[in-house]
Protein backbone atom coordinates (compact mmCIF):
# COMPACT_ATOMS: atom_id res chain seq x y z
CA UNK A 1 0.00 0.00 0.00
CA UNK A 2 1.30 3.73 -1.07
CA UNK A 3 0.81 6.12 1.07
CA UNK A 4 1.81 9.63 0.00
CA UNK A 5 3.86 11.21 2.76
CA UNK A 6 3.85 15.13 2.35
CA UNK A 7 7.13 15.18 1.01
CA UNK A 8 6.41 12.46 -1.53
CA UNK A 9 5.18 15.56 -3.32
CA UNK A 10 6.63 16.15 -6.34
CA UNK A 11 8.33 19.78 -6.21
CA UNK A 12 6.63 20.53 -9.85
CA UNK A 13 3.51 20.24 -8.20
CA UNK A 14 3.27 22.56 -5.47
CA UNK A 15 2.53 25.61 -6.58
CA UNK A 16 5.35 28.32 -6.44
CA UNK A 17 4.57 31.85 -4.44
CA UNK A 18 5.39 33.87 -7.13
CA UNK A 19 2.41 31.70 -9.49
CA UNK A 20 -0.11 32.24 -6.68
CA UNK A 21 0.86 35.63 -6.45
CA UNK A 22 0.35 35.65 -10.13
CA UNK A 23 -3.09 37.65 -9.85
CA UNK A 24 -2.40 39.72 -7.27
CA UNK A 25 0.20 41.06 -8.95
CA UNK A 26 -1.37 41.85 -12.25
CA UNK A 27 -3.91 43.61 -9.88
CA UNK A 28 -1.17 45.38 -8.71
CA UNK A 29 0.87 46.10 -11.90
CA UNK A 30 -2.51 46.99 -13.47
CA UNK A 31 -3.34 50.41 -11.03
CA UNK A 32 0.38 50.87 -10.99
CA UNK A 33 0.14 51.51 -14.74
CA UNK A 34 -2.36 52.97 -14.94
CA UNK A 35 -1.27 55.88 -12.49
CA UNK A 36 1.43 55.95 -14.96
CA UNK A 37 -0.36 56.39 -17.59
CA UNK A 38 -1.82 59.54 -15.78
CA UNK A 39 1.36 60.85 -14.57
CA UNK A 40 2.89 60.72 -18.20
CA UNK A 41 -0.08 62.90 -19.59
CA UNK A 42 -0.35 65.15 -16.61
CA UNK A 43 3.36 65.57 -17.47
CA UNK A 44 3.22 65.79 -21.09
CA UNK A 45 0.26 68.59 -21.21
CA UNK A 46 2.13 70.48 -18.28
CA UNK A 47 5.08 70.37 -20.25
CA UNK A 48 3.03 71.42 -23.42
CA UNK A 49 0.85 74.54 -22.24
CA UNK A 50 4.80 75.98 -21.78
CA UNK A 51 7.24 74.49 -24.29
CA UNK A 52 4.95 75.33 -27.96
CA UNK A 53 3.18 78.48 -29.07
CA UNK A 54 0.86 78.36 -31.91
CA UNK A 55 2.51 78.48 -35.52
CA UNK A 56 5.72 77.26 -33.98
CA UNK A 57 5.78 73.87 -35.32
CA UNK A 58 6.31 73.37 -39.11
CA UNK A 59 5.40 76.74 -40.40
CA UNK A 60 6.40 75.23 -44.19
CA UNK A 61 3.70 77.34 -45.90
CA UNK A 62 4.27 80.42 -47.48
CA UNK A 63 3.02 83.63 -45.67
CA UNK A 64 0.14 85.57 -46.81
CA UNK A 65 0.05 89.34 -46.82
CA UNK A 66 -2.29 92.45 -46.37
CA UNK A 67 -4.62 90.35 -43.84
CA UNK A 68 -7.11 92.80 -42.30
CA UNK A 69 -8.39 91.86 -38.98
CA UNK A 70 -11.64 91.44 -38.14
CA UNK A 71 -14.64 92.58 -36.36
CA UNK A 72 -15.69 88.63 -36.12
CA UNK A 73 -13.16 86.92 -34.53
CA UNK A 74 -13.12 85.86 -30.92
CA UNK A 75 -10.66 86.52 -28.86
CA UNK A 76 -10.24 83.12 -27.53
CA UNK A 77 -6.38 81.34 -27.49
CA UNK A 78 -6.07 80.00 -31.15
CA UNK A 79 -5.39 75.85 -30.99
CA UNK A 80 -1.76 75.31 -32.14
CA UNK A 81 -0.68 75.13 -35.49
CA UNK A 82 0.28 71.67 -34.93
CA UNK A 83 -3.31 70.21 -33.70
CA UNK A 84 -4.74 72.16 -36.56
CA UNK A 85 -2.92 70.50 -38.80
CA UNK A 86 -2.17 67.17 -37.54
CA UNK A 87 -5.92 66.11 -36.27
CA UNK A 88 -9.51 66.85 -38.73
CA UNK A 89 -11.53 65.07 -40.55
CA UNK A 90 -10.81 64.59 -44.67
CA UNK A 91 -11.97 61.47 -45.52
CA UNK A 92 -11.29 61.81 -49.59
CA UNK A 93 -7.75 60.97 -47.54
CA UNK A 94 -8.20 58.66 -44.49
CA UNK A 95 -11.16 57.99 -42.41
CA UNK A 96 -8.28 58.30 -39.60
CA UNK A 97 -7.96 61.70 -38.09
CA UNK A 98 -4.06 61.73 -38.16
CA UNK A 99 -3.39 60.32 -41.26
CA UNK A 100 -4.69 62.93 -43.69
CA UNK A 101 -1.47 65.23 -42.27
CA UNK A 102 0.73 63.01 -43.99
CA UNK A 103 -1.23 62.01 -47.27
CA UNK A 104 -2.29 65.28 -48.52
CA UNK A 105 1.36 66.53 -48.11
CA UNK A 106 1.75 66.17 -52.35
CA UNK A 107 -1.53 67.02 -53.21
CA UNK A 108 -1.73 69.45 -55.70
CA UNK A 109 -3.76 72.75 -55.29
CA UNK A 110 -2.19 74.26 -59.01
CA UNK A 111 -3.63 74.72 -61.72
CA UNK A 112 -6.82 75.40 -59.57
CA UNK A 113 -9.74 76.84 -60.80
CA UNK A 114 -13.37 77.11 -59.58
CA UNK A 115 -16.37 77.38 -61.78
CA UNK A 116 -19.67 79.34 -60.97
CA UNK A 117 -22.50 78.28 -62.59
CA UNK A 118 -26.46 77.68 -62.47
CA UNK A 119 -28.82 80.00 -61.96
CA UNK A 120 -26.91 82.87 -62.45
CA UNK A 121 -26.03 85.56 -65.09
CA UNK A 122 -22.33 85.67 -65.23
CA UNK A 123 -21.06 82.05 -64.78
CA UNK A 124 -17.64 81.45 -64.65
CA UNK A 125 -14.71 79.59 -64.33
CA UNK A 126 -11.99 81.92 -61.69
CA UNK A 127 -8.70 80.80 -61.37
CA UNK A 128 -8.09 80.21 -57.85
CA UNK A 129 -4.86 83.22 -57.54
CA UNK A 130 -7.45 85.77 -58.84
CA UNK A 131 -9.97 84.23 -56.26
CA UNK A 132 -7.37 85.25 -53.89
CA UNK A 133 -7.80 89.43 -55.06
CA UNK A 134 -11.83 89.87 -55.30
CA UNK A 135 -11.71 90.93 -51.77
CA UNK A 136 -9.21 91.47 -49.19
CA UNK A 137 -7.79 88.75 -47.26
CA UNK A 138 -8.97 88.73 -43.38
CA UNK A 139 -8.05 86.67 -40.71
CA UNK A 140 -11.20 85.39 -38.95
CA UNK A 141 -10.32 83.72 -35.70
CA UNK A 142 -13.54 81.08 -35.02
CA UNK A 143 -14.34 78.56 -33.03
CA UNK A 144 -14.68 75.36 -34.51
CA UNK A 145 -17.13 72.61 -33.38
CA UNK A 146 -16.59 69.02 -34.64
CA UNK A 147 -20.14 67.12 -35.06
CA UNK A 148 -17.97 64.32 -33.35
CA UNK A 149 -17.70 66.38 -29.73
CA UNK A 150 -14.34 68.19 -30.12
CA UNK A 151 -13.60 71.85 -30.57
CA UNK A 152 -10.55 74.04 -31.95
CA UNK A 153 -9.87 77.97 -32.29
CA UNK A 154 -8.61 78.40 -35.85
CA UNK A 155 -7.05 81.57 -37.26
CA UNK A 156 -8.51 81.15 -40.86
CA UNK A 157 -7.68 83.80 -43.15
CA UNK A 158 -10.08 83.95 -46.54
CA UNK A 159 -12.74 86.11 -47.96
CA UNK A 160 -16.05 86.38 -47.14
CA UNK A 161 -18.05 83.44 -49.73
CA UNK A 162 -20.41 86.85 -50.30
CA UNK A 163 -17.52 88.51 -52.52
CA UNK A 164 -17.05 84.97 -54.33
CA UNK A 165 -21.29 85.11 -55.05
CA UNK A 166 -21.39 88.80 -56.38
CA UNK A 167 -18.98 87.93 -58.53
CA UNK A 168 -21.23 85.26 -60.67
CA UNK A 169 -24.76 87.77 -60.15
CA UNK A 170 -27.00 85.27 -59.04
CA UNK A 171 -30.65 84.96 -60.08
CA UNK A 172 -33.64 86.07 -57.77
CA UNK A 173 -34.66 81.91 -58.40
CA UNK A 174 -31.19 80.94 -57.31
CA UNK A 175 -32.25 79.39 -53.41
CA UNK A 176 -29.57 77.44 -52.90
CA UNK A 177 -25.71 77.44 -53.39
CA UNK A 178 -23.84 74.64 -53.78
CA UNK A 179 -20.46 73.04 -53.49
CA UNK A 180 -18.28 70.36 -54.80
CA UNK A 181 -14.90 69.08 -53.98
CA UNK A 182 -12.39 67.94 -56.52
CA UNK A 183 -12.32 64.57 -57.71
CA UNK A 184 -9.02 63.66 -57.91
CA UNK A 185 -9.07 59.99 -57.04
CA UNK A 186 -5.16 59.28 -58.02
CA UNK A 187 -4.43 61.70 -55.55
CA UNK A 188 -7.24 61.15 -52.78
CA UNK A 189 -6.85 57.44 -51.80
CA UNK A 190 -10.26 57.51 -50.76
CA UNK A 191 -11.96 58.58 -53.58
CA UNK A 192 -11.39 54.48 -54.85
CA UNK A 193 -13.51 52.95 -52.88
CA UNK A 194 -16.83 54.16 -51.31
CA UNK A 195 -16.07 55.25 -47.91
CA UNK A 196 -18.82 58.31 -48.68
CA UNK A 197 -20.36 59.29 -52.05
CA UNK A 198 -18.13 60.97 -53.93
CA UNK A 199 -17.50 63.93 -54.93
CA UNK A 200 -18.16 65.30 -51.75
CA UNK A 201 -21.19 68.08 -51.87
CA UNK A 202 -22.54 70.55 -49.41
CA UNK A 203 -24.34 73.25 -49.50
CA UNK A 204 -26.27 76.13 -47.86
CA UNK A 205 -29.34 78.35 -48.21
CA UNK A 206 -28.50 81.60 -50.22
CA UNK A 207 -29.11 83.78 -47.00
CA UNK A 208 -26.74 81.49 -45.01
CA UNK A 209 -24.14 81.68 -48.05
CA UNK A 210 -24.44 85.78 -47.99
CA UNK A 211 -23.94 86.05 -44.08
CA UNK A 212 -20.72 87.66 -43.15
CA UNK A 213 -19.66 84.83 -41.26
CA UNK A 214 -19.76 82.69 -43.78
CA UNK A 215 -15.79 82.60 -45.53
CA UNK A 216 -13.84 80.92 -47.99
CA UNK A 217 -10.62 80.05 -46.19
CA UNK A 218 -7.17 80.01 -48.07
CA UNK A 219 -4.91 80.86 -45.00
CA UNK A 220 -4.27 79.95 -41.85
CA UNK A 221 -1.99 81.16 -39.39
CA UNK A 222 -0.89 84.31 -41.80
CA UNK A 223 0.11 81.50 -44.04
CA UNK A 224 -1.25 79.50 -47.26
CA UNK A 225 -3.83 77.11 -46.33
CA UNK A 226 -2.30 73.43 -45.15
CA UNK A 227 -3.27 70.42 -47.91
CA UNK A 228 -4.90 68.63 -45.33
CA UNK A 229 -7.06 71.50 -44.05
CA UNK A 230 -8.90 71.82 -47.65
CA UNK A 231 -6.61 73.76 -49.79
CA UNK A 232 -6.54 75.59 -51.53
CA UNK A 233 -9.84 76.80 -51.11
CA UNK A 234 -12.37 75.47 -48.73
CA UNK A 235 -15.73 76.75 -46.89
CA UNK A 236 -15.99 77.79 -43.43
CA UNK A 237 -19.30 78.06 -41.79
CA UNK A 238 -18.55 78.73 -37.98
CA UNK A 239 -21.85 78.23 -36.53
CA UNK A 240 -22.33 74.98 -38.23
CA UNK A 241 -20.71 71.56 -37.54
CA UNK A 242 -17.31 71.24 -39.02
CA UNK A 243 -18.42 68.90 -41.75
CA UNK A 244 -20.44 71.70 -43.54
CA UNK A 245 -16.63 73.17 -44.00
CA UNK A 246 -16.80 71.46 -47.33
CA UNK A 247 -12.60 71.22 -48.78
CA UNK A 248 -10.69 71.58 -51.67
CA UNK A 249 -13.91 72.75 -53.78
CA UNK A 250 -13.76 73.06 -57.50
CA UNK A 251 -17.92 74.22 -58.07
CA UNK A 252 -20.04 76.66 -56.84
CA UNK A 253 -23.58 75.85 -58.05
CA UNK A 254 -26.71 78.17 -57.79
CA UNK A 255 -30.07 76.13 -57.93
CA UNK A 256 -33.38 76.40 -56.47
CA UNK A 257 -34.00 73.55 -54.65
CA UNK A 258 -32.40 72.35 -51.59
CA UNK A 259 -28.90 70.44 -52.96
CA UNK A 260 -27.62 67.09 -51.33
CA UNK A 261 -24.86 67.06 -49.14
CA UNK A 262 -22.66 64.11 -48.14
CA UNK A 263 -22.92 63.02 -44.88
CA UNK A 264 -27.26 63.60 -44.95
CA UNK A 265 -26.81 61.20 -47.86
CA UNK A 266 -24.65 59.08 -45.95
CA UNK A 267 -27.21 59.08 -42.45
CA UNK A 268 -30.14 61.31 -42.98
CA UNK A 269 -31.15 60.81 -39.71
CA UNK A 270 -28.02 61.74 -38.06
CA UNK A 271 -26.92 64.53 -40.54
CA UNK A 272 -29.40 67.60 -41.42
CA UNK A 273 -28.74 69.45 -43.98
CA UNK A 274 -28.52 72.56 -41.97
CA UNK A 275 -26.59 70.45 -39.46
CA UNK A 276 -26.39 73.98 -36.50
CA UNK A 277 -24.48 73.45 -33.60
CA UNK A 278 -26.84 72.75 -31.12
CA UNK A 279 -26.81 71.44 -27.70
CA UNK A 280 -30.30 71.06 -27.20
CA UNK A 281 -30.56 68.38 -30.41
CA UNK A 282 -28.12 65.40 -29.89
CA UNK A 283 -26.65 63.34 -32.54
CA UNK A 284 -28.15 59.63 -31.99
CA UNK A 285 -24.09 58.63 -31.29
CA UNK A 286 -23.22 61.66 -29.18
CA UNK A 287 -24.67 64.13 -26.87
CA UNK A 288 -24.06 67.30 -28.08
CA UNK A 289 -24.04 69.52 -24.96
CA UNK A 290 -20.25 69.20 -24.10
CA UNK A 291 -17.29 69.52 -26.29
CA UNK A 292 -13.88 68.47 -26.03
CA UNK A 293 -11.32 71.76 -26.69
CA UNK A 294 -8.43 70.43 -28.65
CA UNK A 295 -5.29 71.74 -26.56
CA UNK A 296 -6.65 71.36 -23.40
CA UNK A 297 -5.44 69.24 -20.56
CA UNK A 298 -6.40 65.43 -19.96
CA UNK A 299 -8.13 66.36 -17.01
CA UNK A 300 -9.40 69.17 -17.93
CA UNK A 301 -13.57 69.31 -18.46
CA UNK A 302 -15.37 69.91 -21.00
CA UNK A 303 -16.73 73.02 -22.73
CA UNK A 304 -20.17 73.51 -22.95
CA UNK A 305 -21.23 73.34 -26.48
CA UNK A 306 -22.90 77.12 -27.38
CA UNK A 307 -26.06 77.13 -29.46
CA UNK A 308 -24.78 77.95 -32.84
CA UNK A 309 -21.51 77.90 -31.46
CA UNK A 310 -21.90 80.59 -29.81
CA UNK A 311 -22.82 82.95 -32.76
CA UNK A 312 -26.49 83.11 -32.13
CA UNK A 313 -26.45 87.08 -31.78
CA UNK A 314 -25.25 87.36 -35.19
CA UNK A 315 -27.17 84.54 -37.01
CA UNK A 316 -30.43 83.19 -34.52
CA UNK A 317 -32.29 85.55 -37.02
CA UNK A 318 -31.25 83.31 -40.04
CA UNK A 319 -33.84 80.95 -38.67
CA UNK A 320 -36.78 82.36 -37.28
CA UNK A 321 -39.88 80.67 -37.27
CA UNK A 322 -38.10 77.08 -37.61
CA UNK A 323 -38.21 74.00 -35.48
CA UNK A 324 -34.44 73.57 -35.15
CA UNK A 325 -34.96 69.94 -33.49
CA UNK A 326 -36.82 69.16 -37.00
CA UNK A 327 -34.60 71.13 -39.51
CA UNK A 328 -31.64 69.53 -37.67
CA UNK B 1 1.39 16.27 -30.39
CA UNK B 2 3.58 18.89 -29.22
CA UNK B 3 4.29 18.79 -25.78
CA UNK B 4 6.53 21.61 -23.22
CA UNK B 5 8.06 20.87 -19.83
CA UNK B 6 5.75 22.53 -17.06
CA UNK B 7 8.61 23.93 -15.92
CA UNK B 8 9.07 25.86 -19.36
CA UNK B 9 5.89 27.25 -19.43
CA UNK B 10 5.25 28.00 -15.97
CA UNK B 11 8.48 29.86 -15.38
CA UNK B 12 9.53 30.80 -19.22
CA UNK B 13 6.73 31.08 -21.52
CA UNK B 14 3.87 32.38 -18.82
CA UNK B 15 6.00 35.78 -17.62
CA UNK B 16 6.97 36.12 -21.46
CA UNK B 17 3.29 35.97 -22.49
CA UNK B 18 2.31 38.02 -19.58
CA UNK B 19 4.97 40.82 -20.51
CA UNK B 20 3.79 40.57 -24.47
CA UNK B 21 0.16 41.03 -22.65
CA UNK B 22 1.42 44.20 -21.42
CA UNK B 23 2.70 45.50 -24.41
CA UNK B 24 -0.13 47.89 -25.88
CA UNK B 25 -0.59 49.17 -22.25
CA UNK B 26 3.02 50.01 -22.75
CA UNK B 27 3.27 51.64 -25.81
CA UNK B 28 0.62 53.78 -24.53
CA UNK B 29 2.45 54.82 -21.26
CA UNK B 30 5.30 55.37 -23.97
CA UNK B 31 3.26 58.01 -25.92
CA UNK B 32 1.87 59.83 -23.40
CA UNK B 33 5.24 60.63 -21.86
CA UNK B 34 6.23 62.04 -25.34
CA UNK B 35 3.47 62.68 -27.59
CA UNK B 36 -0.20 61.40 -27.42
CA UNK B 37 -1.34 63.84 -30.21
CA UNK B 38 -4.22 66.44 -30.51
CA UNK B 39 -7.05 64.15 -29.00
CA UNK B 40 -5.08 62.23 -26.11
CA UNK B 41 -8.34 61.00 -24.85
CA UNK B 42 -9.14 59.78 -28.75
CA UNK B 43 -6.25 58.05 -28.59
CA UNK B 44 -6.70 56.16 -25.22
CA UNK B 45 -10.14 55.41 -25.78
CA UNK B 46 -9.52 53.78 -29.40
CA UNK B 47 -6.31 52.01 -28.09
CA UNK B 48 -7.56 49.72 -24.97
CA UNK B 49 -11.26 49.42 -26.92
CA UNK B 50 -9.02 47.69 -30.05
CA UNK B 51 -6.85 45.62 -27.48
CA UNK B 52 -9.87 44.60 -25.08
CA UNK B 53 -11.63 42.89 -28.81
CA UNK B 54 -8.25 41.53 -29.67
CA UNK B 55 -7.56 40.11 -26.63
CA UNK B 56 -11.41 38.70 -26.55
CA UNK B 57 -11.00 36.97 -29.72
CA UNK B 58 -7.10 35.63 -28.65
CA UNK B 59 -9.13 34.26 -25.65
CA UNK B 60 -11.65 32.66 -28.00
CA UNK B 61 -9.18 31.23 -30.70
CA UNK B 62 -6.75 29.34 -27.84
CA UNK B 63 -9.66 26.33 -27.87
CA UNK B 64 -9.65 25.61 -31.59
CA UNK B 65 -5.72 26.64 -32.21
CA UNK B 66 -4.94 23.98 -29.29
CA UNK B 67 -7.47 20.98 -31.14
CA UNK B 68 -6.21 22.18 -34.21
CA UNK B 69 -2.41 22.17 -33.71
CA UNK B 70 -1.99 19.15 -30.92
CA UNK B 71 -1.03 22.14 -28.24
CA UNK B 72 -3.59 21.51 -25.41
CA UNK B 73 -0.93 22.83 -23.18
CA UNK B 74 -2.14 26.18 -24.78
CA UNK B 75 -5.09 26.40 -22.10
CA UNK B 76 -2.70 27.19 -19.45
CA UNK B 77 -2.61 30.80 -21.01
CA UNK B 78 -6.42 31.03 -21.58
CA UNK B 79 -7.05 32.61 -18.23
CA UNK B 80 -4.41 35.10 -18.35
CA UNK B 81 -5.44 36.05 -22.33
CA UNK B 82 -9.02 36.73 -21.19
CA UNK B 83 -8.21 38.45 -17.67
CA UNK B 84 -5.95 40.63 -19.70
CA UNK B 85 -9.43 41.66 -22.31
CA UNK B 86 -11.34 42.13 -18.78
CA UNK B 87 -8.25 44.64 -18.13
CA UNK B 88 -8.13 46.37 -21.23
CA UNK B 89 -11.71 46.57 -21.27
CA UNK B 90 -11.50 48.26 -17.56
CA UNK B 91 -9.33 50.87 -18.44
CA UNK B 92 -11.34 51.60 -21.94
CA UNK B 93 -14.56 52.05 -19.59
CA UNK B 94 -12.55 53.83 -17.06
CA UNK B 95 -11.47 56.31 -19.84
CA UNK B 96 -14.86 56.43 -20.41
CA UNK B 97 -15.89 57.04 -16.88
CA UNK B 98 -13.19 59.69 -16.19
CA UNK B 99 -11.72 61.39 -19.06
CA UNK B 100 -15.28 61.82 -21.30
CA UNK B 101 -18.04 61.49 -18.62
CA UNK B 102 -16.25 62.82 -15.63
CA UNK B 103 -17.89 60.76 -13.71
CA UNK B 104 -21.29 62.46 -14.54
CA UNK B 105 -23.64 59.47 -13.67
CA UNK B 106 -26.51 61.21 -15.37
CA UNK B 107 -24.92 61.96 -18.65
CA UNK B 108 -23.73 57.93 -18.20
CA UNK B 109 -27.31 56.84 -17.71
CA UNK B 110 -28.85 58.99 -20.21
CA UNK B 111 -26.14 57.75 -22.79
CA UNK B 112 -26.75 54.22 -22.01
CA UNK B 113 -30.41 54.50 -22.61
CA UNK B 114 -29.79 56.36 -25.82
CA UNK B 115 -26.59 55.30 -27.76
CA UNK B 116 -26.98 51.89 -28.56
CA UNK B 117 -23.15 51.76 -29.24
CA UNK B 118 -22.63 52.81 -25.82
CA UNK B 119 -25.58 49.86 -24.24
CA UNK B 120 -23.65 47.25 -26.40
CA UNK B 121 -20.03 48.58 -25.03
CA UNK B 122 -21.70 48.56 -21.40
CA UNK B 123 -23.31 44.49 -22.32
CA UNK B 124 -19.45 43.54 -23.42
CA UNK B 125 -17.86 44.76 -20.07
CA UNK B 126 -20.99 43.64 -17.94
CA UNK B 127 -20.28 39.90 -19.58
CA UNK B 128 -16.39 39.94 -18.52
CA UNK B 129 -17.22 41.16 -14.96
CA UNK B 130 -18.57 37.85 -13.54
CA UNK B 131 -15.93 36.08 -15.73
CA UNK B 132 -13.05 38.06 -13.74
CA UNK B 133 -14.50 37.31 -10.60
CA UNK B 134 -15.15 33.89 -10.95
CA UNK B 135 -11.55 33.13 -12.40
CA UNK B 136 -9.81 32.30 -9.13
CA UNK B 137 -8.81 28.96 -8.80
CA UNK B 138 -10.95 28.63 -5.40
CA UNK B 139 -13.73 30.34 -7.53
CA UNK B 140 -13.59 27.68 -9.46
CA UNK B 141 -13.37 24.82 -7.25
CA UNK B 142 -16.57 26.23 -5.69
CA UNK B 143 -18.84 26.95 -8.63
CA UNK B 144 -17.36 23.16 -10.00
CA UNK B 145 -16.17 22.86 -13.67
CA UNK B 146 -19.22 22.21 -15.88
CA UNK B 147 -21.17 25.38 -13.62
CA UNK B 148 -18.17 27.36 -14.21
CA UNK B 149 -18.10 26.58 -17.88
CA UNK B 150 -21.46 27.22 -18.86
CA UNK B 151 -21.36 30.68 -17.14
CA UNK B 152 -18.07 31.39 -19.19
CA UNK B 153 -20.19 30.81 -22.39
CA UNK B 154 -20.93 35.00 -21.42
CA UNK B 155 -17.57 35.42 -23.19
CA UNK B 156 -19.36 34.84 -26.59
CA UNK B 157 -21.84 37.00 -25.91
CA UNK B 158 -19.44 40.04 -24.87
CA UNK B 159 -17.29 39.31 -27.70
CA UNK B 160 -20.35 39.54 -29.90
CA UNK B 161 -21.59 42.79 -27.90
CA UNK B 162 -18.26 44.25 -28.46
CA UNK B 163 -17.79 44.04 -32.12
CA UNK B 164 -21.20 45.37 -32.34
CA UNK B 165 -20.73 48.07 -30.42
CA UNK B 166 -17.56 48.88 -32.61
CA UNK B 167 -19.47 48.74 -35.79
CA UNK B 168 -22.67 51.03 -34.43
CA UNK B 169 -19.73 53.93 -33.13
CA UNK B 170 -17.87 54.10 -36.73
CA UNK B 171 -19.14 56.71 -38.83
CA UNK B 172 -18.53 55.65 -42.31
CA UNK B 173 -16.06 52.75 -43.33
CA UNK B 174 -16.54 49.79 -41.43
CA UNK B 175 -13.57 47.60 -42.88
CA UNK B 176 -12.40 47.57 -39.46
CA UNK B 177 -15.22 46.53 -37.31
CA UNK B 178 -16.48 43.55 -40.10
CA UNK B 179 -12.98 42.23 -39.72
CA UNK B 180 -12.76 41.57 -36.27
CA UNK B 181 -16.70 40.39 -36.98
CA UNK B 182 -15.32 38.35 -39.51
CA UNK B 183 -12.83 36.88 -37.14
CA UNK B 184 -15.17 36.08 -34.52
CA UNK B 185 -17.64 34.51 -36.56
CA UNK B 186 -15.09 31.75 -37.84
CA UNK B 187 -14.36 31.21 -33.55
CA UNK B 188 -17.52 30.72 -32.82
CA UNK B 189 -18.40 28.86 -36.20
CA UNK B 190 -15.74 26.42 -35.44
CA UNK B 191 -17.56 26.00 -32.03
CA UNK B 192 -20.81 25.39 -33.54
CA UNK B 193 -19.61 22.62 -35.85
CA UNK B 194 -18.01 20.79 -33.18
CA UNK B 195 -21.29 20.81 -31.29
CA UNK B 196 -23.25 19.69 -34.62
CA UNK B 197 -20.96 16.90 -34.94
CA UNK B 198 -20.90 15.58 -31.66
CA UNK B 199 -24.65 15.75 -31.60
CA UNK B 200 -24.44 13.87 -34.84
CA UNK B 201 -22.13 11.21 -33.34
CA UNK B 202 -24.03 10.64 -29.95
CA UNK B 203 -27.34 10.56 -32.60
CA UNK B 204 -25.90 7.69 -34.35
CA UNK B 205 -24.60 6.20 -31.78
CA UNK B 206 -27.59 6.12 -29.56
CA UNK B 207 -29.33 4.60 -32.98
CA UNK B 208 -27.11 1.41 -32.81
CA UNK B 209 -27.80 -1.44 -30.80
CA UNK B 210 -25.29 -2.17 -27.54
CA UNK B 211 -23.05 -4.20 -28.23
CA UNK B 212 -23.60 -7.49 -26.81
Amino acid sequence: MLIKKPNDVPSSEITSKSTYMNRRRFMTGALVTGAAVATGLYIRKNDDGQVSTPGSVEASGEKLSGIVKSQYSTTEKPTSLKDITNYNNYYEFSTDKYEPAGLAKNFRTRPWTVSLDGLVKKPRRIDIDSLLKIAPLEERIYRHRCVEGWSMVIPWVGIPLSALIKQADPLPSAKFVAFETVMAPDQMPNQKRDVLQWPYVEGLRMDEAMHPLAILAVGLYDEVLPNVDGAPLRLVVPWKYGFKGIKAIVKVKFVDKMPPTTWNIMASNEYGFYSNVNPNVDHPRWSQKKERRIGDSLFAPKHDTLMFNGYGDQVASLYNGMDLRKDF
Amino acid sequence: MISVPDKVLRFGMKPLVFLICLGPLATLVWKAMHDLGANPVDVITRSTGKWTLTFLLITLAVTPVRKLTGMPWLIRFRRMLGLFAFFYGSLHLMTYVWLDKFFDVHAMLHDIAKRKFITAGMTAWACMLPLALTSTTGWIRRMGGNRCQKLHRLIYLSAAAGVVHFIWLVKADLRRPLTYGAVLVVLLGYRFATWLAGHAKAKASSRQPAPA
